[in-house]
């Protein structure tokens, strides 16, 4: 009995959603082997084996796997999966993207988006955008399991000395080539992990009207969230889109500005610890699940809330 | 070139789901029902590939139902040419769907298969990738950006750190974003239309494939309901009390 964890990572750092996943692997088996597949990614694989709660790294170097390509990666987790009876990865773009084709090669059913684990094979995770918990057991032998990151504690990150061990490449298909990527270059801290998260929904009317967003996000040194509404309307680029069908978020605080609260919103952000709501219909949904709601214009309130913040002789970093 | 549209009904993207008593599941019946939005996307591209030419054939196929036969008709009022309905009475896991998905690809040999990135009822987020593993075929996932080229397709995902960019070989499956396009209304005469073009039946259990489920569903509930807190007055009581009674700035 063991888990087989394939880790996240830019071949340099571990992306740190990988300690979440390592803790919820934990909690399924505590024999938690972590797959680090990459080009040039030893220091990656140096920095799971560090982890206390992993037990063996398996580090496949090539250039295969560096762009993480799912028609490649798939055929490496399948040949290493004979020894595990649960491969796990994280339920974000990484996980999701290639976990189906590793489940689909080893004729298992994924259980995906997992928020707790019972057991072994027992697991619970949000269906209906989060409207409803389906608690689930697995009857097939080997598990694929997604696990949703932020609804689990990062593992500890050092004092773990973990066997690193080499595993072979396997031959790759071919019919799919990686371009480019383009990633949303910020200052700000990552909107999965901030501890704090402002966010903006239509009511900011425009793209430009986001500055009053930001500004208040860099006081707080707060991540930067928008509505699927003010996506689609091209106010802020779709990395940011908190919701069902964008990034689950929970953070210490969660402040929605101009956001109704539909419940495709509500399911990427209910769970924050302290949700704040500021919008000028009171009866949007938002105001009822909100911790502190302020009805209000937010072109007033907005630039009212910086200058009080500016006020305070010390703000939590 | 020709594609492959898979759609699936759920329940409405606007309907408040309510959770049966007895744990057994959600309340289905007189319950508003669509397309699983996603999918919308998957056919509205697939239409504008054959608008431009490129593609000279649309399929819409959905498993479900006697009622699931609505999605095709939809798929067929907004210009998929014809559809196929796989009968299957009671819920199927994704594993199940792409097997029976994968058996459809191998009787109509299209070029390509769109679906929706993940269906909004049981969120599994499977389809489309175990199809393309079971096919031995490349996958383009949350695709926002479709560039359709002779013997492949450029496609731009959205991931969370931003996009990215691949390229995949002919024949691929692809799965939609929402952002990919704005899925059109059918018109009142298209849906007049779209009742005279075919639609092939098929039952599932006849494919010859195990759709057995694996996954065991022991209960559902409602998650824990969030009170709802106080209003406040102004801004600055709302930094003082985030400040001093919440304590998170």
């Amino acid at each position: 009995m063991s888990v087989l964890l394939i880790a996240e990572h830019d071949n340099k750092n571990l992306k740190p959603f990988t300690f979440n996943a390592i803790s919820a692997a934990s909690k399924i088996d505590a024999e938690v082997h972590v797959l680090v597949a990459g080009i040039g990614c030893e220091s990656v694989a140096k920095e799971v084996a560090a982890v206390p709660l992993v037990k063996k790294v398996l580090l496949c170097d090539s250039p295969n796997y560096q762009n993480y390509l799912p028609e490649n990666l798939a055929p490496l987790v399948t040949k290493n999966a004979d020894k595990y009876d649960h491969i796990v990865a994280s339920a974000n773009t990484f996980g999701k993207n290639f976990m189906p084709r590793v489940a689909a090669a080893l004729d298992t059913s994924q259980v995906s988006d997992v928020i707790k684990v019972n057991s072994p094979d027992t697991f619970v995770r949000p269906i209906y955008a989060g409207n409803a918990l389906a608690t689930v057991k697995s009857n097939d032998k080997k598990r694929c399991v997604t696990i949703r990151p932020t609804s689990f504690e990062p593992a500890p990150k050092t004092g773990g000395s973990a066997q690193v061990e080499k595993v072979e490449a396997v031959d790759v298909p071919n019919f799919s080539k990686f371009v480019k990527r383009e990633e949303t270059k910020s200052e700000r801290p990552e909107l999965g992990t901030a501890r704090i998260v402002v966010s903006g929904g239509r009511g900011l009317e425009s793209g430009d009207n986001f500055k009053l967003i930001t500004d208040i996000a860099d006081k707080l040194n707060a991540a930067v969230g928008a509505s699927r509404a003010a996506v689609d309307a091209g106010y802020i680029s779709n990395d940011h889109q908190v919701g069902q069908t964008g990034k689950v978020v929970v953070p210490d605080l969660y402040i929605a500005v101009g956001i109704s609260g539909a419940i495709q919103h509500l399911a990427g952000m209910k769970e924050s610890k302290i949700i704040v709501a500021i919008n000028k219909d009171g009866e949007a949904p938002i105001f009822s699940i909100a911790d502190y709601g302020l009805e209000a214009d937010l072109f007033k309130a907005l630039p009212e809330f910086l200058s009080e913040l500016n006020k305070l002789n010390t703000i939590q970093k | 070139m020709k594609i492959l549209v898979a759609v699936k009904r759920v329940i409405d993207y606007n309907v408040q789901i309510r959770v049966k008593e007895d744990g057994s599941g959600v309340h289905t019946d007189n319950v508003k029902m669509s397309t699983n939005p996603p999918d919308d996307n998957a056919t509205e591209e697939s239409v504008k590939l054959k608008e431009s030419g490129k593609v000279k054939e649309v399929v819409a196929v959905t498993i479900g139902e006697e009622k699931a036969q609505e999605t095709v008709r939809k798929a067929l009022a907004v210009g998929a040419d014809r559809g196929i309905h796989v009968k299957a009475d009671s819920y199927i896991e994704p594993l199940g769907i792409a097997k029976i998905l994968k058996k459809v690809v191998e009787k109509e040999k299209p070029d390509m298969v769109f679906l929706g990135k993940q269906a909004i009822d049981d969120d599994c987020n499977q389809t489309g990738q175990m199809l393309a593993a079971m096919l031995n075929w490349p996958q383009a996932t949350f695709s926002s950006k479709v560039t359709l080229k002779d013997k492949s397709m450029e496609i731009v995902r959205e991931i969370d750190e931003g996009l990215e960019t691949v390229e995949v070989n002919l024949p691929a499956v692809v799965t939609c974003d929402l952002r990919l396009n704005e899925p059109r209304y059918a018109s009142l005469p298209n849906i007049m239309k779209a009742k005279k073009k075919p639609i092939e039946q098929m039952a599932a259990k006849d494919l010859g494939v195990d759709i057995k489920n694996r996954v065991q569903q022991l209960k559902v509930e409602e998650p824990p309901k969030r009170k709802a807190g106080i209003k406040v007055a102004n801004v600055a009581e709302l930094v003082s009390k985030l400040k001093n009674e919440a304590k998170v700035i």
